[in-house]
């Protein structure tokens, strides 16, 4: 079982303090916060083996090399892919989501071929599938949602057929936390013969995934957002297609053989990893996998749905508080909400003045926003290690909102 | 300092000079798409002053608060004097301090009004 008091001792930025106040993070689905092992590990690798990779006849760059490829296999079983070829080191989620529409996209995708996305994307899963499509003349469907926020799968099945080249989802919405039955949707493109990309940025914080079992051709997602260091996004896609697709940047590290007229391409994953990747990122990125795994993917899901049921106990006792939330069984630890006549800027700031970080706006979701009327949310997601006392706080500085406000 | 004082949240419950003109002169919208404050403005010009001056539109405590006394500021002003409101004056009106997260908020305002001076003068060319 978890114990947020604890592992709250890991993150040392959670001792920061505000008039008396220890900071009460609630932005988890933007960023996380590190532990302390997370960035010893950072600190760790430039003290002691800092070097370029891939390339030195030394001991520290060996080294180095040695330690960002021991990250590359940590993360090809985290999520178990077949090999470590598959798992290509980007900068983040989004870049993971361009490799993939500018390479795979630009070869395959043909004019009047159909790319099916959903209204709950981010911006990043949304913006290079439009201009891909735009640019091939391609079409670009939504799968809608129904009143309980979830996809409508009925629907889905509709916009299914054999023109349908590619179907891109999230794991998990970062604006309202519904959990997408990717598994099942993958099933359903497969029987069309489309590819299948996840974007896991969200759900890779709280769900162990599996890319074989899903059977996704390519999914993506973010260290940071797992207690990780920034700088570092994770590309999956089947070794089967990484062979056949062109590179995304070209330069140092990603080549064989260079004359001034032809380069000779490296294999993947190299071939897609052109110049100095984040070394000290991708390094310190395995221990925070491995507290993460050390944790239990079971327990951190326990955690997050108990705290979940009392934060929807709690909040719902709030007059005029609207919850934008699906169905408890299908959402993460996101809870999305509006206050009647409160704009929701003014309550994060009134958080704020109380060492509460939240989310205000329209969390790079602005089609979702439209679609449901609402002109900005505020959102609060949490990690595992927030605890009741963050719930107790947050619900205290609401009050304190409406009281000012009204 | 308190970012709600009394005066702001005054202003932001009961806006001075909101709803719309008969016949503006001119007028200009703006949003934040950030927040998604939206923000229209309206104006009546006679003799090159202000006459008259109107808003509509939806957003923050800051963003809502400043377009009030900034409309309050505006009546009697000539287009130069419009021309030449700097976002210290706007911070000086609201009386706190704006973190850069709030800059937008403020000045919306503010730039939604030099907008439609803008339109006005491109109008009479």
């Amino acid at each position: 079982m978890i114990n947020p008091t604890e592992i709250k001792k890991d993150f040392p930025i959670l001792n920061r303090q505000k008039n008396g106040k220890p900071l009460c993070y609630l932005d988890n689905a933007a960023t996380t916060q590190k532990p302390r092992q997370v960035i010893e590990a950072i600190t760790h690798f430039y003290e002691t083996s800092n070097a370029n990779i891939h390339r030195g006849i030394y001991d520290i760059s060996e080294e180095a090399t040695k330690m960002y490829e021991e990250t590359r296999t940590t993360v090809q079983k985290f999520i178990n892919a077949a090999s470590p070829t598959e798992i290509i080191f980007t900068r983040n989620t989004t870049e993971s989501i361009n490799l993939i529409a500018y390479t795979w996209g630009e070869k395959y995708i043909q004019k009047g071929d159909e790319i099916i996305i959903s209204i709950l994307e981010h911006h990043s899963n949304l913006i290079p599938w439009q201009v891909l499509a735009k640019k091939k003349g391609a079409i670009l469907k939504f799968i809608p949602i129904k009143k309980t926020l979830t996809l409508d799968l009925e629907k889905y099945k509709e916009l299914l057929s054999k023109k349908t080249k590619l179907v891109s989802i999230t794991g998990m919405s970062n604006a309202l936390g519904t959990i997408n039955p990717i598994k099942e949707i993958t099933k359903e493109a497969k029987k069309f013969g489309a590819h299948v990309f996840i974007d896991a940025a969200q759900i890779s914080a709280h769900q162990k995934i599996d890319v074989q079992k899903i059977n996704c051709d390519f999914l993506a997602f973010s260290s940071h957002k797992m207690i990780g260091p920034t700088g570092v996004g994770i590309l999956y896609a089947k070794q089967s297609i990484l062979k056949k697709i062109p590179p995304f940047l070209y330069g140092g590290s990603m080549m064989t053989s260079v004359t001034l007229e032809e380069t000779e391409f490296a294999k993947p994953p190299q071939k897609f990893e052109a110049g100095t990747p984040s070394i000290a990122e991708v390094v310190a990125f395995k221990s925070a996998i491995d507290y993460l795994e050390k944790l239990g993917f079971e327990n951190i899901q326990k955690h997050e749905k108990e705290l979940y049921k009392y934060a929807i106990q709690e909040l719902s006792k709030i007059p005029n508080i609207n919850l934008i939330t699906p169905p408890e069984d299908k959402s993460g630890p996101v809870i999305t909400f509006t206050i009647k006549d409160i704009h929701p800027h003014d309550i994060a700031e009134v958080l704020n003045s109380e060492n509460i970080a939240i989310r205000a706006g329209k969390h790079c979701t602005d089609p979702l926003h439209k679609l449901l009327n609402l002109m900005a949310t505020a959102r609060l997601s949490f990690y595992i290690y927030n605890d009741k006392t963050d719930i107790d706080r947050t619900v205290k500085a609401l009050k304190k909102c409406i009281k000012i406000f009204t | 300092m308190d970012l709600y004082s009394e005066i702001i949240l005054d202003h932001y419950k009961n806006p001075h000079n909101k709803g719309n003109l008969k016949n503006p002169t001119c007028k200009a919208n703006e949003n934040n798409p950030q927040c998604g404050d939206t923000l229209a403005i309206e104006l009546i010009i006679e003799k090159n002053k202000v006459k008259e001056v109107a808003f509509t539109g939806a957003g923050c405590a800051i963003s809502q608060a400043a377009t009030s006394m900034l409309t309050d500021h505006l009546k009697g002003k000539n287009i130069t004097q419009i021309k030449n409101i700097k976002p210290e004056d706007i911070y000086k009106m609201l009386g706190i301090e704006i973190s850069p997260g709030r800059t937008k908020c403020a000045l919306l305002g503010l730039s939604t009004t030099q907008k439609a001076i803008s339109n006005y003068k491109n109008a009479k060319k």
